[in-house]
Protein backbone atom coordinates (compact mmCIF):
# COMPACT_ATOMS: atom_id res chain seq x y z
CA UNK A 1 0.00 0.00 0.00
CA UNK A 2 2.98 2.51 0.24
CA UNK A 3 6.64 2.44 -0.28
CA UNK A 4 8.66 1.43 2.11
CA UNK A 5 9.28 3.70 5.30
CA UNK A 6 12.74 4.59 5.69
CA UNK A 7 12.26 6.13 9.44
CA UNK A 8 13.13 4.71 12.15
CA UNK A 9 10.14 5.89 14.14
CA UNK A 10 7.80 2.80 12.01
CA UNK A 11 9.88 -0.15 13.58
CA UNK A 12 10.04 1.28 17.29
CA UNK A 13 5.98 2.30 17.23
CA UNK A 14 5.12 -1.66 15.78
CA UNK A 15 7.08 -2.38 18.70
CA UNK A 16 4.81 -0.33 20.86
CA UNK A 17 1.71 -0.87 19.16
CA UNK A 18 2.14 -4.47 19.31
CA UNK A 19 2.70 -5.44 22.70
CA UNK A 20 0.35 -3.04 23.36
CA UNK A 21 -2.23 -4.67 21.64
CA UNK A 22 -0.76 -7.78 23.44
CA UNK A 23 -0.83 -6.76 27.16
CA UNK A 24 -4.35 -5.30 26.17
CA UNK A 25 -5.85 -8.98 26.01
CA UNK A 26 -5.48 -9.17 29.39
CA UNK A 27 -8.01 -7.23 30.14
CA UNK A 28 -10.76 -9.40 31.86
CA UNK A 29 -7.98 -11.96 32.35
CA UNK A 30 -5.46 -10.88 34.42
CA UNK A 31 -4.82 -13.03 37.71
CA UNK A 32 -6.40 -10.07 40.34
CA UNK A 33 -7.75 -6.63 39.46
CA UNK A 34 -5.02 -5.12 40.75
CA UNK A 35 -2.54 -6.50 38.41
CA UNK A 36 -5.10 -6.33 35.22
CA UNK A 37 -5.21 -2.43 35.62
CA UNK A 38 -0.92 -2.49 36.05
CA UNK A 39 -0.81 -4.18 32.38
CA UNK A 40 -3.45 -1.85 31.53
CA UNK A 41 -1.39 1.22 32.16
CA UNK A 42 1.50 -0.14 30.72
CA UNK A 43 -0.23 -1.29 27.57
CA UNK A 44 -1.73 2.78 27.37
CA UNK A 45 1.66 3.62 27.78
CA UNK A 46 3.17 1.92 24.98
CA UNK A 47 -0.13 3.13 22.35
CA UNK A 48 1.07 6.45 23.73
CA UNK A 49 4.29 5.57 22.15
CA UNK A 50 3.06 4.30 19.57
CA UNK A 51 0.84 7.13 18.43
CA UNK A 52 3.65 9.64 18.42
CA UNK A 53 6.22 6.97 16.71
CA UNK A 54 3.95 6.24 13.93
CA UNK A 55 2.18 9.91 13.38
CA UNK A 56 6.71 10.50 12.55
CA UNK A 57 6.31 7.88 10.16
CA UNK A 58 3.23 8.76 8.19
CA UNK A 59 -0.69 8.18 9.25
CA UNK A 60 -0.86 6.17 12.68
CA UNK A 61 -4.59 4.95 12.02
CA UNK A 62 -3.17 3.60 8.12
CA UNK A 63 -0.09 2.31 9.48
CA UNK A 64 -1.94 0.21 12.51
CA UNK A 65 -4.98 -0.95 10.76
CA UNK A 66 -4.46 -0.93 6.92
CA UNK A 67 -1.04 -2.60 6.86
CA UNK A 68 -0.83 -6.67 5.75
CA UNK A 69 1.22 -8.68 8.45
CA UNK A 70 4.48 -8.10 6.09
CA UNK A 71 4.79 -4.74 6.28
CA UNK A 72 5.12 -4.31 10.07
CA UNK A 73 8.72 -4.04 11.22
CA UNK A 74 8.08 -4.96 15.10
CA UNK A 75 10.54 -7.48 16.69
CA UNK A 76 9.10 -11.13 17.11
CA UNK A 77 9.35 -11.02 20.48
CA UNK A 78 6.83 -8.41 21.28
CA UNK A 79 3.96 -10.24 19.05
CA UNK A 80 4.70 -13.88 21.24
CA UNK A 81 1.36 -14.68 22.76
CA UNK A 82 0.82 -13.97 26.48
CA UNK A 83 0.92 -17.73 27.53
CA UNK A 84 0.64 -17.73 31.19
CA UNK A 85 1.43 -14.72 33.42
CA UNK A 86 5.03 -15.50 33.92
CA UNK A 87 5.66 -15.68 29.72
CA UNK A 88 3.43 -12.15 30.07
CA UNK A 89 6.62 -10.96 33.01
CA UNK A 90 9.16 -12.48 30.36
CA UNK A 91 8.67 -10.77 27.62
CA UNK A 92 8.17 -7.72 29.29
CA UNK A 93 11.47 -8.29 31.29
CA UNK A 94 13.53 -8.61 28.10
CA UNK A 95 11.83 -5.59 26.38
CA UNK A 96 11.61 -3.16 28.66
CA UNK A 97 15.00 -3.50 29.79
CA UNK A 98 16.39 -3.41 26.15
CA UNK A 99 13.36 -0.39 25.33
CA UNK A 100 14.88 1.61 28.52
CA UNK A 101 18.40 1.52 26.78
CA UNK A 102 17.17 2.45 23.93
CA UNK A 103 15.26 5.08 24.70
CA UNK A 104 17.83 6.71 27.24
CA UNK A 105 20.21 6.39 24.52
CA UNK A 106 17.84 8.44 22.05
CA UNK A 107 16.75 11.13 24.59
CA UNK A 108 20.46 11.80 24.96
CA UNK A 109 20.35 12.22 21.20
CA UNK A 110 19.01 15.46 18.19
CA UNK A 111 17.51 12.69 16.19
CA UNK A 112 13.47 13.50 15.53
CA UNK A 113 12.61 10.66 18.36
CA UNK A 114 14.66 12.73 21.14
CA UNK A 115 11.65 14.28 22.60
CA UNK A 116 9.79 11.25 22.73
CA UNK A 117 12.41 9.51 23.92
CA UNK A 118 12.70 11.40 26.65
CA UNK A 119 9.39 11.59 28.15
CA UNK A 120 8.52 7.66 27.51
CA UNK A 121 11.86 6.62 29.35
CA UNK A 122 10.40 7.22 32.93
CA UNK A 123 7.35 5.22 31.29
CA UNK A 124 9.39 2.34 30.60
CA UNK A 125 11.51 2.58 33.45
CA UNK A 126 8.95 1.90 35.49
CA UNK A 127 7.65 -1.10 33.43
CA UNK A 128 11.08 -2.63 33.83
CA UNK A 129 10.72 -2.39 37.57
CA UNK A 130 6.91 -3.97 37.55
CA UNK A 131 8.75 -7.08 35.40
CA UNK A 132 11.18 -7.09 37.66
CA UNK A 133 9.83 -7.43 40.65
CA UNK A 134 7.27 -10.14 39.30
CA UNK A 135 10.02 -11.65 37.79
CA UNK A 136 11.75 -12.11 42.00
CA UNK A 137 8.55 -13.28 43.26
CA UNK A 138 7.78 -15.85 40.64
CA UNK A 139 11.34 -17.07 40.65
CA UNK A 140 11.83 -16.96 44.62
CA UNK A 141 8.27 -17.71 44.88
CA UNK A 142 6.48 -21.54 45.25
CA UNK A 143 7.99 -24.46 43.10
CA UNK A 144 5.07 -23.69 40.78
CA UNK A 145 5.78 -20.44 40.02
CA UNK A 146 9.41 -20.84 40.17
CA UNK A 147 8.80 -23.71 37.16
CA UNK A 148 6.77 -21.33 34.96
CA UNK A 149 8.92 -18.24 35.48
CA UNK A 150 12.15 -20.60 34.19
CA UNK A 151 9.97 -21.69 31.68
CA UNK A 152 8.82 -18.81 30.48
CA UNK A 153 12.31 -17.02 30.22
CA UNK A 154 13.52 -20.01 28.51
CA UNK A 155 10.80 -20.24 25.98
CA UNK A 156 11.36 -16.39 24.94
CA UNK A 157 15.36 -16.48 24.84
CA UNK A 158 15.63 -17.44 21.09
CA UNK A 159 13.76 -13.89 20.51
CA UNK A 160 15.87 -11.70 22.20
CA UNK A 161 18.72 -11.60 20.26
CA UNK A 162 16.65 -9.75 16.90
CA UNK A 163 16.51 -6.43 19.90
CA UNK A 164 20.08 -5.94 18.92
CA UNK A 165 20.49 -6.07 15.42
CA UNK A 166 20.94 -2.88 14.32
CA UNK A 167 17.48 -0.17 13.22
CA UNK A 168 17.96 0.98 9.61
CA UNK A 169 18.38 4.88 10.05
CA UNK A 170 20.26 4.33 14.15
CA UNK A 171 23.09 2.28 13.03
CA UNK A 172 25.36 4.67 14.67
CA UNK A 173 24.05 3.98 18.09
CA UNK A 174 25.57 1.26 20.36
CA UNK A 175 24.26 -2.01 19.54
CA UNK A 176 26.75 -4.30 21.54
CA UNK A 177 26.88 -2.29 24.13
CA UNK A 178 22.80 -1.98 24.25
CA UNK A 179 23.71 -5.70 23.91
CA UNK A 180 26.11 -5.90 27.20
CA UNK A 181 24.61 -3.92 29.47
CA UNK A 182 21.32 -5.81 28.57
CA UNK A 183 23.01 -9.12 29.25
CA UNK A 184 24.43 -7.71 32.72
CA UNK A 185 20.75 -6.24 34.18
CA UNK A 186 18.56 -9.40 32.67
CA UNK A 187 21.48 -11.74 34.47
CA UNK A 188 21.10 -9.46 37.98
CA UNK A 189 17.57 -9.81 38.48
CA UNK A 190 17.09 -13.58 36.98
CA UNK A 191 19.84 -14.64 39.66
CA UNK A 192 18.32 -12.60 42.00
CA UNK A 193 15.28 -14.47 41.36
CA UNK A 194 16.88 -17.84 42.45
CA UNK A 195 16.45 -18.25 38.46
CA UNK A 196 19.13 -18.88 35.37
CA UNK A 197 19.75 -17.07 32.81
CA UNK A 198 18.56 -19.38 29.66
CA UNK A 199 20.82 -21.32 27.27
CA UNK A 200 21.08 -21.58 23.72
CA UNK A 201 21.82 -19.13 20.62
CA UNK A 202 19.26 -15.98 21.14
CA UNK A 203 18.98 -15.65 17.70
CA UNK A 204 18.44 -18.18 14.95
CA UNK A 205 18.10 -18.62 11.26
CA UNK A 206 13.92 -17.35 11.69
CA UNK A 207 14.99 -14.80 14.35
CA UNK A 208 17.82 -12.63 13.56
CA UNK A 209 15.98 -9.84 12.67
CA UNK A 210 13.30 -11.30 10.51
CA UNK A 211 10.33 -9.06 12.04
CA UNK A 212 12.48 -6.19 11.51
CA UNK A 213 12.12 -7.69 7.70
CA UNK A 214 8.80 -8.43 8.33
CA UNK A 215 8.56 -11.73 8.43
CA UNK A 216 6.78 -12.54 11.54
CA UNK A 217 5.45 -15.68 13.54
CA UNK A 218 2.21 -17.58 13.24
CA UNK A 219 0.43 -15.92 16.08
CA UNK A 220 0.95 -12.89 14.80
CA UNK A 221 -2.00 -13.02 11.63
CA UNK A 222 -4.48 -13.63 14.61
CA UNK A 223 -2.96 -10.61 16.27
CA UNK A 224 -3.54 -8.43 13.57
CA UNK A 225 -6.74 -9.95 12.15
CA UNK A 226 -8.69 -9.10 15.65
CA UNK A 227 -6.96 -5.54 15.80
CA UNK A 228 -7.79 -4.59 12.44
CA UNK A 229 -11.17 -5.88 11.80
CA UNK A 230 -12.97 -3.01 13.24
CA UNK A 231 -11.59 -0.98 11.39
CA UNK A 232 -11.49 -2.28 8.11
CA UNK A 233 -15.22 -3.42 8.56
CA UNK A 234 -16.26 -0.04 9.47
CA UNK A 235 -13.39 2.13 7.66
CA UNK A 236 -13.43 5.81 9.54
CA UNK A 237 -16.18 4.92 12.12
CA UNK A 238 -15.84 7.09 14.92
CA UNK A 239 -17.01 7.33 18.03
CA UNK B 1 -9.25 -3.47 44.67
CA UNK B 2 -11.94 -2.93 47.06
CA UNK B 3 -13.73 0.80 47.54
CA UNK B 4 -14.61 0.63 50.95
CA UNK B 5 -11.81 0.46 53.41
CA UNK B 6 -12.77 -2.55 56.26
CA UNK B 7 -9.86 -2.75 58.26
CA UNK B 8 -11.75 -5.16 61.11
CA UNK B 9 -13.28 -7.67 58.51
CA UNK B 10 -9.82 -8.48 56.81
CA UNK B 11 -9.04 -11.80 56.63
CA UNK B 12 -5.29 -10.64 56.47
CA UNK B 13 -4.31 -11.41 60.50
CA UNK B 14 -0.56 -11.16 59.73
CA UNK B 15 -0.87 -9.34 56.57
CA UNK B 16 2.70 -9.04 54.85
CA UNK B 17 3.58 -12.89 55.72
CA UNK B 18 0.81 -15.21 54.64
CA UNK B 19 1.09 -18.69 53.91
CA UNK B 20 3.28 -19.72 50.69
CA UNK B 21 0.52 -21.67 49.23
CA UNK B 22 -2.00 -18.34 49.14
CA UNK B 23 -4.26 -17.83 46.24
CA UNK B 24 -4.37 -13.74 44.81
CA UNK B 25 -7.27 -13.91 46.42
CA UNK B 26 -6.14 -14.29 49.75
CA UNK B 27 -3.61 -11.32 49.26
CA UNK B 28 -3.77 -9.32 51.95
CA UNK B 29 -5.44 -5.98 52.18
CA UNK B 30 -3.82 -2.10 52.50
CA UNK B 31 -5.30 1.17 52.98
CA UNK B 32 -3.77 3.15 50.68
CA UNK B 33 -3.23 7.21 52.12
CA UNK B 34 -2.01 9.73 48.93
CA UNK B 35 -0.82 13.30 49.40
CA UNK B 36 -2.11 15.18 46.74
CA UNK B 37 0.84 18.02 46.81
CA UNK B 38 3.37 19.22 49.03
CA UNK B 39 2.27 20.48 52.39
CA UNK B 40 -0.59 18.76 52.69
CA UNK B 41 -1.51 15.64 54.41
CA UNK B 42 -1.57 12.47 53.37
CA UNK B 43 -5.43 11.58 52.81
CA UNK B 44 -7.24 7.96 52.85
CA UNK B 45 -7.60 7.40 49.07
CA UNK B 46 -9.05 3.13 49.31
CA UNK B 47 -7.73 0.24 49.51
CA UNK B 48 -6.49 -2.79 47.28
CA UNK B 49 -4.84 -5.98 47.55
CA UNK B 50 -1.40 -7.02 46.94
CA UNK B 51 1.32 -9.92 48.42
CA UNK B 52 4.14 -7.68 50.04
CA UNK B 53 4.39 -3.98 50.64
CA UNK B 54 6.43 -3.11 47.93
CA UNK B 55 3.80 -4.80 45.23
CA UNK B 56 0.97 -2.83 47.36
CA UNK B 57 2.52 0.92 46.72
CA UNK B 58 3.34 -0.41 43.24
CA UNK B 59 -0.52 -1.23 42.75
CA UNK B 60 -1.29 1.98 44.90
CA UNK B 61 0.15 4.22 42.12
CA UNK B 62 -1.40 2.34 38.80
CA UNK B 63 -4.79 2.44 40.78
CA UNK B 64 -5.10 5.81 42.62
CA UNK B 65 -2.31 8.38 41.02
CA UNK B 66 -2.61 7.38 37.14
CA UNK B 67 -4.48 10.79 36.70
CA UNK B 68 -1.54 12.97 38.85
CA UNK B 69 -3.40 12.73 42.05
CA UNK B 70 -0.35 12.58 44.29
CA UNK B 71 3.16 13.07 44.93
CA UNK B 72 3.65 10.65 47.57
CA UNK B 73 2.33 7.48 48.84
CA UNK B 74 1.44 5.13 51.98
CA UNK B 75 0.36 1.81 52.09
CA UNK B 76 -0.42 0.61 55.42
CA UNK B 77 -1.83 -2.95 56.15
CA UNK B 78 -5.84 -3.17 56.88
CA UNK B 79 -4.83 -5.84 60.13
CA UNK B 80 -2.87 -3.07 61.84
CA UNK B 81 -5.61 -0.54 61.65
CA UNK B 82 -7.23 -0.66 65.16
CA UNK B 83 -10.59 0.97 63.98
CA UNK B 84 -13.89 2.47 66.69
CA UNK B 85 -16.65 0.13 66.99
CA UNK B 86 -19.93 1.16 65.69
CA UNK B 87 -21.19 -0.66 69.03
CA UNK B 88 -19.36 2.41 70.87
CA UNK B 89 -20.37 5.37 68.80
CA UNK B 90 -22.93 6.49 70.96
CA UNK B 91 -20.39 6.23 74.12
CA UNK B 92 -17.55 7.66 71.69
CA UNK B 93 -18.77 10.56 69.87
CA UNK B 94 -22.37 11.65 71.39
CA UNK B 95 -21.28 13.17 74.43
CA UNK B 96 -19.63 15.92 72.22
CA UNK B 97 -22.71 16.73 70.20
CA UNK B 98 -24.58 19.23 72.93
CA UNK B 99 -21.33 21.31 73.68
CA UNK B 100 -21.37 23.53 71.37
CA UNK B 101 -18.72 25.64 73.74
CA UNK B 102 -16.53 23.88 72.34
CA UNK B 103 -16.52 25.34 69.21
CA UNK B 104 -15.14 28.37 68.55
CA UNK B 105 -18.30 29.97 67.11
CA UNK B 106 -18.22 32.79 70.24
CA UNK B 107 -15.06 34.74 68.70
CA UNK B 108 -15.23 37.77 66.30
CA UNK B 109 -13.10 36.98 63.73
CA UNK B 110 -10.35 39.93 62.72
CA UNK B 111 -10.97 40.54 58.78
CA UNK B 112 -8.26 39.35 57.06
CA UNK B 113 -7.75 36.40 58.90
CA UNK B 114 -8.89 33.44 56.66
CA UNK B 115 -8.27 29.85 57.46
CA UNK B 116 -9.44 29.81 61.28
Amino acid sequence: MRDTVTTPALPLGDDALILSHRLGEWAGHAPVLEEEVALANIALDLLGQARVLLSLAGDEDELAYLREEREFRNLQLVEQPNGDFAHTIARQLYFSTFQELLFEQLASGDTELAPLAGKAVKEVAYHRDHAAQWTLRLGDGTDESHTRMQRALDALWRFTGEMFEPVAGLEALPWATFHDVWTTRITATVEQATLRLPEGPQRGAWTAGAGRQGLHTEPFGRLLAEMQHLHRSHPGATW
Amino acid sequence: MTTTPRPAESRASGAPAEAADARPTDWPLWEVFVRSRRGLSHTHAGSLHAPDAEMALRNARDLYTRRSEGVSLWVVPSAQITASSPDEKDAFFEPAGDKPYRHPTFYEIPEGVHHL
